[in-house]
Order: C-alpha cells, then sequence, then structure tokens
C-alpha cells in the first residue's frame, strides 16, 4: 500500500512544485491575458457550475460517442482489408489521400453537408478519429500468427469463432495502440468543431469568453480542458493494462529470457 | 536427379507484383474518383454541397492560375516548416538533456505525462489574444503539437544506448561532446527519425487549424474563405490540395526515414498513423 | 484391411522468384488404423511441405491424400496437428484450460461433455494443476504437452506431429516421447510423426519411412521389430536397436549424397 502511495506521490512531485510555481511567478502579474493563477483558480467553480450541465456534459457525451463510433468504424472496416491484399493494394492510395487531410479542414465541408448540429460534430470526430484505429487495425490484422492461423485451420475453427479468438483478440495489441492515438485527436476534434460554429459546449464557451475578453474564464476552461485531456489518459491507461493483460505479461516473460 | 527448369512455360499474364499493385492502387483511386463524379450526378446528394469529381479539378485549375493561391501555399509551408524545425530542435535538445539522466527521466515522467494529453487547440484563444491573426499564431500551435513526439521519441533514443557502450567512453574519460557524437546520436538517430516523421503530419495539421480557425494566412484560412463565399468546389479543390500535401509530407518523411537509416540494423517500426 | 490414410503420387512444386523448385517429387505410402509411423529424411527434404499436404494445409501440385474414404482437400475434421513451433500455436490470452476447451467448444460441444474431456486430456499430459495458468507462462515442454493435450481432447481418427520436440532439450524430448507412446496406445489413433531424428524414429515407430533428398520420394519403408513396450533405456541400448538405426542413417546419408549430386557407390 505504501509502496502504490509513494509512487503516486513521486508522479505527482513535479507537476505539482510546477503549478505551485506557476502561481508564485503569475501571483503578482498585472498582464491583462496571462492573469494570476490565484484568480484563474477563483473564477473556476462559479464559471463552470453552471455551465456543466449546459456546456461540460454535452461535450464530453458527444467525444465519447464519437470516439465509440469511430472506434467501431474503424475495427469494423479494418478486418476486412487487413484479410485482403488486393483490396487493400486498390483503396490504398485512396486511403492515403483522405487520412492525410487535416481532419479540421473538414470541418467547413460537414458543416456544408450537415449544417451545425450534433451530427456534424459527431462526423467530425469520426472522421478524424477513424484512421488511427483503421490503420492500426489493418496492421494487426496482417501480422495474425500463421502458425496460430494454420492451428485454427486444422482444428476447423472458422467463421464467428475464428474472427472473435483469433483476428481480433490476436490484433488487439495492435488495436489498442490506434484507439489510444484516436482518442487524443477525438478529444482536438470535439473542441474544434464547437469553436467553430456552436451554441454549446465546452470549445464554444472557451472561445466566447474569449470574445468576450473574459480572460481569467477562458483560462479556467482551458485548464478544465487540460484535466479533462488528462482524465481521460489515465483512464485509457487503465483499460489497456487490463484489456492486454496478457500481453504485457508475455513480453515481459520473453524480456526476461522465459 | 530431376529438377524442373523453365521449359519454357511462365504463368500466362504474369506481372511483376509492383506492377500490379501500382495497377490496383490506380483502379481504387479511379474508382473513389469515379464515385464522387457519379453521386451529385445521380442526385443522391445535391451538386451545390458536394460538387462532381469535375467540377472541382475545373476548380483547382483556376485557383491554380491565381497568386493568392500560392501566396496561401507559400504561408502555410512557411509556418509548417519553421514551426516544425522550432519543435524538432526542442524536442531533440531537452530529449537528450532527460533521456541521458535516469533520475531526470523518473522526475519529469509524469509531467510529461500530464502535459501531453493536453490539446494542443486549447491553446487557440492564447494565440488569438496574443498574436492575433498572424504567422506567429500558427508557430504557437504547430510548435506546441510537434514538441511531444521528438521528445517522447528522443528520450527513448538516449535512454536506450547501451550501458557498456556508456561505461567504456566513461572509462575513456572522453569529453561529452565526443561522447554525444559518437555514441548518443547514433543509437537515438532512429527515435529522432520516427519522431520528426511523427511530428511532421501533426505540424501539418496544426498549421492548417491555426490557419481555418484563427485566420492565420495560408491554405487554411482559404479554406474558411471559400466556405464564407460558398465558393463550393473552391472549397473542395483546396481540401483536396491539402490533403496532396499531407501526403507529400507522409510520403517525403518516410522514404527520408528509410533513406537515412538505411544502413541502421534496427529501423524502428512506429504503429502507423 | 482397410488402410485409413492413403497418399498416392503426391507430388508438390513450388514456383518463386523465377525458379521452379520440386519439393516432393512421386510419394506414396499407406497408413493402417491404429499405426504409428516415423518420417524421416534429411533436412530440406521436404517433410514439412509433406505434413502439411497431408492436413490439407495446403494442395499438392499432382497426386492426392485420401483419408477414410474422402479425398482430402482442405483440413479434414477428424485430424489433429502439433506443429514444432509451439510457442506460436497456443492461444497467448487463452488459459491452458481454455486453449485445450477451444476446438471442441467451436464444434459445439455439450458442457459437461467438454468439460470431461478437457479435464481427462490435462490429466493425462500431466498438466492438471496449471489449468488456469497462460501458455507463456509454462517452460517449452509443458506448452508442447498443452498443445497435445489439445489433440488427444479433440478425439481425432490421425494425429499429425511435424517435428514437435525438436526444439525442447534432450530430457524433456524424453518425456514427451515417452508421453506420446503411452496417448498413442491408450486411445488407439493413428499416428504420423515426421522427425529429423533418427533416434526417435526408430524408437517410437512400428514403421520408419525414410525420405530422400529433394525432389522427395520414400526410399524405405522399414519395419521396426523392436518390442511393443519401448524403454528409454533398455530398448535404446538393445542390438536389434543399433542395427535399425543403422540401416536408417547408412540410407539418409546416401539419400543425402545423391540429393548433393555426387556418384553412388
Amino acid at each position: 500500500m505504501t509502496h502504490a502511495l509513494r509512487s503516486l506521490a513521486r508522479a505527482l512531485a513535479l507537476p505539482a512544485v510546477l503549478f505551485a510555481l506557476w502561481g508564485l511567478v503569475s501571483a503578482g502579474s498585472k498582464s491583462f491575458y496571462l492573469p494570476p493563477l490565484h484568480a484563474i483558480l477563483g473564477v473556476f467553480g462559479s464559471t463552470w457550475s453552471s455551465r456543466l450541465t449546459s456546456d461540460v456534459l454535452p461535450s464530453i457525451g458527444r467525444l465519447l460517442i464519437g470516439y465509440a463510433g469511430a472506434v467501431i468504424a474503424g475495427v469494423a472496416l479494418g478486418v476486412p482489408l487487413g484479410g485482403r491484399p488486393r483490396l487493400r493494394a486498390a483503396l490504398e492510395p485512396a486511403l492515403e489521400l483522405f487520412r492525410a487531410i487535416p481532419p479540421p479542414a473538414l470541418v467547413p465541408v460537414f458543416m456544408l453537408l450537415f449544417g451545425i448540429g450534433t451530427p456534424m460534430k459527431l462526423l467530425v470526430i469520426v472522421s478524424g478519429a477513424v484512421w488511427p484505429v483503421l490503420l492500426n487495425t489493418i496492421e494487426g490484422v496482417r501480422a495474425v500468427d500463421e502458425v496460430l492461423s494454420d492451428t485454427c485451420r486444422c482444428y476447423g475453427i472458422t467463421g464467428l469463432t475464428r474472427l472473435r479468438v483469433l483476428v481480433l483478440r490476436g490484433a488487439s495489441p495492435q488495436i489498442v495502440t490506434g484507439m489510444r492515438q484516436a482518442l487524443s485527436i477525438a478529444i482536438i476534434l470535439m473542441v474544434i468543431s464547437e469553436m467553430f460554429a456552436s451554441s454549446s459546449g465546452l470549445g464554444y464557451a472557451i472561445v466566447d469568453f474569449q470574445r468576450a475578453f473574459s480572460i481569467p474564464q477562458m483560462w479556467s476552461g482551458i485548464l478544465l480542458l487540460g484535466a479533462l485531456g488528462v482524465v481521460l489518459s489515465l483512464g485509457f491507461g487503465v483499460f489497456e493494462a487490463r484489456a492486454l493483460r496478457w500481453y504485457h505479461g508475455q513480453r515481459s516473460e520473453h524480456r526476461e529470457g522465459g | 536427379m530431376t529438377r524442373v527448369r523453365h521449359a519454357g512455360r511462365r504463368r500466362a499474364g504474369r506481372t511483376t507484383p509492383s506492377l500490379s499493385r501500382i495497377g490496383l492502387g490506380v483502379l481504387g483511386v479511379a474508382g473513389v474518383a469515379a464515385v464522387f463524379e457519379l453521386i451529385p450526378r445521380a442526385g443522391l446528394v445535391s451538386p451545390h454541397y458536394l460538387p462532381p469529381t469535375s467540377a472541382m479539378l475545373e476548380a483547382l485549375g483556376r485557383e491554380a492560375a491565381t497568386a493568392a493561391f500560392w501566396r496561401a501555399l507559400l504561408d502555410t509551408a512557411r509556418g509548417w516548416a519553421l514551426g516544425l524545425v522550432i519543435a524538432v530542435a526542442a524536442g531533440a535538445v531537452a530529449g537528450v538533456v532527460i533521456g541521458s539522466r535516469r533520475g531526470l527521466r523518473a522526475a519529469t515522467a509524469s509531467t510529461i505525462e500530464f502535459l501531453r494529453p493536453i490539446p494542443s487547440v486549447a491553446l487557440i484563444p492564447v494565440a488569438v489574444l496574443l498574436y492575433g491573426a498572424q504567422l506567429r499564431s500558427t508557430l504557437l500551435l504547430v510548435v506546441y503539437a510537434s514538441f511531444w513526439p521528438v521528445l517522447l521519441q528522443v528520450i527513448h533514443g538516449v535512454a536506450d544506448v547501451d550501458p557498456v557502450a556508456r561505461d567504456t567512453a566513461l572509462s575513456y574519460r572522453l569529453s561529452r561532446w565526443v561522447t554525444i557524437r559518437h555514441l548518443i546520436l547514433p543509437t537515438a538517430l532512429p527515435y529522432l527519425m520516427t519522431g520528426v516523421r511523427l511530428s511532421a503530419a501533426v505540424a501539418l495539421i496544426l498549421a492548417i487549424t491555426a490557419e481555418l480557425v484563427i485566420g492565420a494566412p495560408g491554405l487554411g484560412h482559404e479554406i474558411e474563405v471559400a466556405r464564407a463565399s460558398s465558393a463550393v468546389p473552391v472549397l473542395y479543390a483546396l481540401i483536396f490540395v491539402v490533403g496532396l500535401l499531407g501526403v507529400a509530407v507522409n510520403v517525403g518523411f518516410r522514404a527520408l526515414e528509410r533513406r537515412v537509416l538505411a544502413w541502421h540494423p534496427s529501423v524502428r517500426r512506429e504503429a502507423a498513423a | 484391411m482397410t488402410q485409413l490414410l492413403e497418399v498416392r503420387r503426391l507430388r508438390k512444386i513450388y514456383e518463386g522468384h523465377g525458379r521452379i523448385v520440386e519439393a516432393i517429387g512421386d510419394l506414396s505410402f499407406a497408413c493402417a488404423p491404429g499405426e504409428l509411423v516415423c518420417i524421416v529424411g534429411p533436412s530440406g527434404a521436404g517433410k514439412t511441405t509433406l505434413l502439411k499436404c497431408v492436413a490439407g494445409l495446403i494442395a499438392p501440385t499432382t497426386g492426392e491424400v485420401v483419408l477414410g474414404d474422402a479425398r482430402v482437400a482442405g483440413p479434414p475434421p477428424g485430424m489433429a496437428v502439433v506443429f514444432q513451433d509451439y510457442g506460436r500455436s497456443l492461444f497467448p490470452w487463452l488459459t491452458v484450460w481454455r486453449n485445450v476447451a477451444l476446438p471442441l467448444d467451436h464444434h459445439g460441444a455439450a458442457r459437461g461433455e467438454l468439460r470431461r474431456l478437457v479435464d481427462d486430456a490435462l490429466a493425462e499430459v500431466g498438466l492438471a494443476d496449471v489449468h488456469a495458468a497462460y501458455p507463456w507462462q509454462l517452460s517449452g515442454g509443458m506448452q508442447q504437452r498443452v498443445a497435445i493435450a489439445r489433440a488427444i481432447a479433440y478425439q481425432p481418427k490421425i494425429l499429425l506431429m511435424d517435428e514437435p520436440f525438436a526444439a525442447v532439450d534432450a530430457q524433456t524430448r524424453a518425456d514427451l516421447e515417452d508421453l506420446t507412446l503411452r496417448v498413442w496406445r491408450r486411445h488407439g489413433i493413428t499416428l504420423l510423426f515426421v522427425t529429423h531424428d533418427i533416434d526417435e524414429a526408430v524408437y517410437m515407430g512400428q514403421r520408419v519411412l525414410i525420405l530422400s533428398a529433394s525432389p522427395t520420394r520414400v526410399i524405405e519403408d522399414l519395419a521396426i521389430d523392436l518390442a511393443a513396450e519401448r524403454d528409454q533405456l533398455a530398448t535404446r541400448s538393445s542390438p536389434r536397436f543399433a542395427e535399425l538405426r543403422s540401416r536408417v542413417y547408412e540410407h539418409i546419408q546416401r539419400a543425402k549424397r545423391a540429393g548433393a549430386g555426387e556418384v553412388r557407390t
């Protein structure tokens, strides 16, 4: 128990110090655009308690739904592509092009086609976050072990079982890597889709504060956004540790020469 | 001993593997272009919102004849390149410093994990306030986002230095500079190349984002202008150009990485994307 | 007596890199039900190719493989395979128990029956107490035993083993050889055992098929007339064992020389 506490303390040490440093250095700041930390923290509660249900939670909800959509789409498309080399070769240049379009650049197009409501925001998130999942799924499916695949053939393991037990589980380390990258992209796109033409959401609120020159509130929004990113990242780490327990175990065995 | 030779019998229609792959790729691109040509023409989506491929290409041709287009392209390239260079330099230096001391690595690990997930877009309002719709706004976003991949990869690379080699260098009392040049840099180079490749892609995305959202000069800004003035084919044409830029960056840096590391026995494989 | 497995004039030609290689020339043999047949040959003799053709994993260029009364055109039911690379033939994300149970589970065995078969198989190979472990937590020999248990639980008519003990140490190999013999005798399955180890082939087999170098064909079909009860110490030190062993060795040496294009003496 103390070991966990100690590593937690060690992990929080430098960030806490930096945070305190920021507080100290900015304490006497007269700059309009870079207010003192304590001013920012002061308005934190009042700003966001009223906005929790109207802005923050809907944003997080859209983020999670869009992210889930991206993961499902990426895996659903990546599995067949991973297993069909000719189809992959045919679609590869087109996919290279579409994936290279910076997702924010597609926001105007989506606004044109779908208006400025929630569907547009969800599509923006999916359109950007699907790529790492898709590409990593393809790589993971391609790399499924040949001996394992032959074993399945010998024992007559086909169809859904094979998909579930061999392909998806085998590709899961790679898929999870893609999911991690997709998460950061999803957060960025959630914010951008709301900064643009929106009337609710965390991104919208931050931009609104900026336009109204409510600077401490704006910074509090930025802090909140940062905290959201960190929390989601930590949460993902927990998910990954559990889902890939077998993988981490196997790799540490190999490293120790087992 | 019977060993069957060619006997003049080759499988009919057999081409080299790479040729058929290219052929398939061309087919794929043509197919996609055809789909986007037919969907608006068939009325599935209004051609006002989704112009056919031919209209987009035509608008592209017209744009390419204007000076404003090329100016915007250069602006984007400048923001991207400048930001990338700064980010890579800062990331490499910081990475070498942090990576070469186990204590520093441990102490900064959590801070990096805290700062990394903070989305770069959070800085957009700050950039707007501080710099307005200028190149410096673009640079702020690009440098912030592109710094992290390089930093993390270089830390990894420097930490990967063989401890026996490092001890040997120490026992021969080689100067710090010599150690860095002949021991640390070659080990860290593959990691650095991977980091640069990742950062290059990220830098382009952030450059376009800054131009789009803040209005800094560049293709992203032109895209927003096209949307606001409902010049829809031009909008799609510009997005296509940005996509081509992205492909050029991805392909170019992958090739650069292969070239630079051709001699290196273990080329680092980074997961695709 | 009808044969369980018949290989008729099997031929496999690989094309690649502008060269055409005849891996298997003109190969024919048969196995009666319940026989233990070992296959040896010089390295590169296409032993694994032969096994893959029999297993239905690859298609022969000409010739056919007949199992029971059906032609093999893909992995047939009632056949189990144990590969050399045990590390890659077991699912690292499944426990030992689930690895053994997977084929039965997929084919829809009843819960009670499945549990009985899996538990019995694990007990038979001596791994009953590690059923909740993951394969990579076990030693090489134990992992191969899991693969054998999986084959046993599947209740096949015929079991193919492709150099299964080549990648384990000598002591473990001896234990696994004896385990295989016990399993074979207990379940009365037909066993086709491919190996490069001459001693192992003579020790284990009722018959030894000696293969030539590429293009592979059967040089000799040697009947092993040792006592049915094999013992690592007694059998291997018997004079008859030495004789048979020398016979096989001579054949293989000749095959290697012929394959290298030297004049036959």
